[in-house]
């Protein structure tokens, strides 16, 4: 093994995430993979290379101790970030030496922060992805102890950032109607884009719940639709007349009345949004989602472009006078941060 | 829509296409959806990225940028009409399998519930079971779990209104004239009639997913002492054959 991360300490909830595995609906297995798959956009731009696993963090992060010298890309969520000690930008690509260790917090907003490395996780690929989909059974959450190998960096820069538009503190999530929308009351279509929802506390890879202000929602008899495919962004009806926007580990198939679905590009807005975040709902033609779908794509094509070198005020550094300001005299034990 | 319209097509979110073939479950819709998607199989369509089936669907996931639902939908319809999929023989290559199962007892503790429900001494309903043949009419929930029908109509038990906490991998459940062998342990509103050892999902094997949709499958009764001896064999004595 010619590296990696050892893991010190770490939160209740962290997995490593890819983009999943598409393909195994018919077998019952769901997708899964990053619930903010624009986070792992972000960390490839960063780390310029292609778009792979990351470590995905809920709520909290770890401390993690390089085993070589790495890069490190830091996307999502922003949590509280220190390296040995020094606190370090977010939404940023940063050297983290042998020997240094990462200290991850809590996130500052939104849910879920992600950390990338430069060459990605040298882990085994399982039906098509290194992605754990702990509803199925596959992979496990990240335990003290355990050491990450890393995969092999062609090498790339560090010190630099992306300026990221909020999406961590929920907003507008744009519809396309679902195979049951038709069967909703006419009424409650038109109240479901007037109505303020608040993200509800219980929330988790398969799906997120949404409270509405006022009146709930449902179908007459809707408990009997018969069991058609799920796909990630649904907007499923239970009981109690709140929505749940079904995520990346939801079950493939099933037999709720949905009463939309939350366009692609607008799933990491649901993902990142905390409890208590306002969230509201607004339907759109199919044209007008492949617009935004389209215009998305585009915008993650062009994150590359957007990295900026990361420059720190003066004002801002406490420790100015221990950094070396003249660069050339480094016996590779030192580093800056 | 009833038996006799011509299928339903309808979007699912921005790169889905769903053809329905009925709105509630029955043999000759299943049947369709499995003939329709073995039909797109072998059209093979560059841009359309997954292809499945469920209970009485056909779904296909595209690339919405790339392939044009406007282009696809104009593909999908001449082929939704060449013939009437309800009438469509089912797909080649199925396979059957046969999965050795405990009934009663502490492997099987709703079987007497079930064979009340239904009419039937536990004896009667052993028979009836073991010897039923059954499709692989949808996978889905968890990984490789099937859903199996239709058993025949006096087994159409209503789901018990509380919901048994929890039935063991492998468990073997029935309601409403279907099985399901659970892939995980899980809560249930089925009744919890045999016990099985079919590894339904196998991470790294060259086979992950024992059952495919559209598959047959028995499920042979066997003692509880016979059934304790298949812990040891990876395959949880389960035999397949491919349906010629």
């Amino acid at each position: 093994m010619s590296g990696g991360l050892r893991v010190l300490s770490v939160g209740p909830a962290v997995t490593v995430q890819d983009g999943g595995r598409p393909g195994w609906i018919g077998q019952g297995l769901s997708r899964g993979g990053a619930m903010d798959r624009q986070a792992l956009a972000e960390a490839a731009a960063l780390l310029d290379q292609p778009q792979g696993a990351a470590l995905e963090m809920a709520g909290a992060g770890g401390r993690f101790e390089a085993l070589s010298d790495l890069r490190i890309a830091l996307t999502g969520a922003p949590m509280r970030a220190q390296i040995d000690g020094q606190p370090v930008v977010w939404h940023a690509v940063h050297a983290l030496p042998k020997g240094a260790v990462l200290d991850l917090g809590p996130v500052t907003a939104g849910v879920y922060g992600y950390l990338s490395l430069g060459g990605g996780f040298d882990l085994p690929m399982v039906l098509g992805a290194q992605s754990a989909h702990l509803t199925a059974g596959l992979g496990a959450r990240l335990e003290p102890g355990e050491v990450l190998p890393a995969g092999t960096d062609r090498g790339g820069p560090t010190g630099r950032k992306l300026a990221v538009e909020d999406r961590f503190s929920g907003g507008l999530l744009r519809l396309v109607p679902s195979l049951q929308t038709g069967l909703f009351p006419e009424e409650q279509r038109d109240r479901l884009g007037r109505t303020r929802f608040v993200r509800d506390s219980r929330a988790n890879r398969m799906g997120v719940k949404l409270v509405p202000e006022g009146e709930g929602f449902g179908v007459e008899g809707g408990l009997s639709v018969v069991s058609e495919v799920i796909t990630p962004g649904d907007i499923q009806i239970t009981g109690d007349g709140a929505p749940f926007v079904l995520m990346a580990e939801c079950q493939t198939t099933g037999g709720y009345p949905r009463l939309g679905t939350v366009i692609p590009a607008d799933l990491p807005r649901v993902a990142q949004a905390p409890a208590g975040a306002d969230l509201r709902f607004r339907f759109v033609t199919l044209d007008e989602a492949l617009a935004a779908e389209a215009a998305h794509r585009a915008q993650m094509a062009g994150l590359r472009g957007q990295v900026a070198p990361l420059i720190r005020h003066p004002s801002e550094v406490r420790d100015l006078l221990s950094l070396k300001l003249v660069s050339g005299f480094s016996n590779g034990e030192h580093h800056d941060h | 829509m009833t038996a006799e319209t011509s299928p339903l097509l309808r979007t699912v979110g921005i790169d889905g296409l769903l053809v329905s073939f009925g709105d509630r479950l029955d043999e000759a819709a299943n049947r369709a959806a499995l003939a329709f998607r073995a039909a797109l199989e072998a059209e093979d369509w560059e841009g359309v990225t997954e292809l499945s089936s469920s209970l009485v669907s056909t779904y296909l996931r595209f690339d919405p940028l790339a392939l044009s639902h406007a282009e696809l939908e104009a593909r999908l319809r001449p082929l939704m009409a060449s013939r009437d999929w309800r009438e469509a023989p089912l797909p080649q290559g199925r396979r059957l399998h046969r999965i050795p199962t405990a009934y009663g007892g502490q492997l099987g503790p709703q079987l007497a519930e079930a064979a009340g429900l239904a009419d039937m001494t536990e004896a009667q309903a052993v028979e009836a079971l073991s010897s039923a043949r059954v499709r692989v009419t949808a996978l889905g929930f968890a990984p490789g779990q099937p859903y199996l029908g239709e058993l025949p109509p006096v087994w159409n038990i209503p789901r018990q209104q509380a919901l048994t906490p929890k039935v063991p991998k492998g468990a073997l459940v029935l309601a409403i004239r279907q099985f399901v062998i659970f892939s995980v342990t899980a809560p249930t509103g089925w009744r919890h009639v045999g016990q099985t050892a079919a590894p339904l999902f196998r991470m790294g094997h060259a086979r992950p997913f024992l059952l495919a949709p559209g598959d047959e499958v028995e499920f042979p009764a066997l003692s509880e002492a016979e059934f304790d001896r298949l812990a040891t064999d990876p395959d949880g004595g389960v035999t397949s054959e491919v349906l010629s």
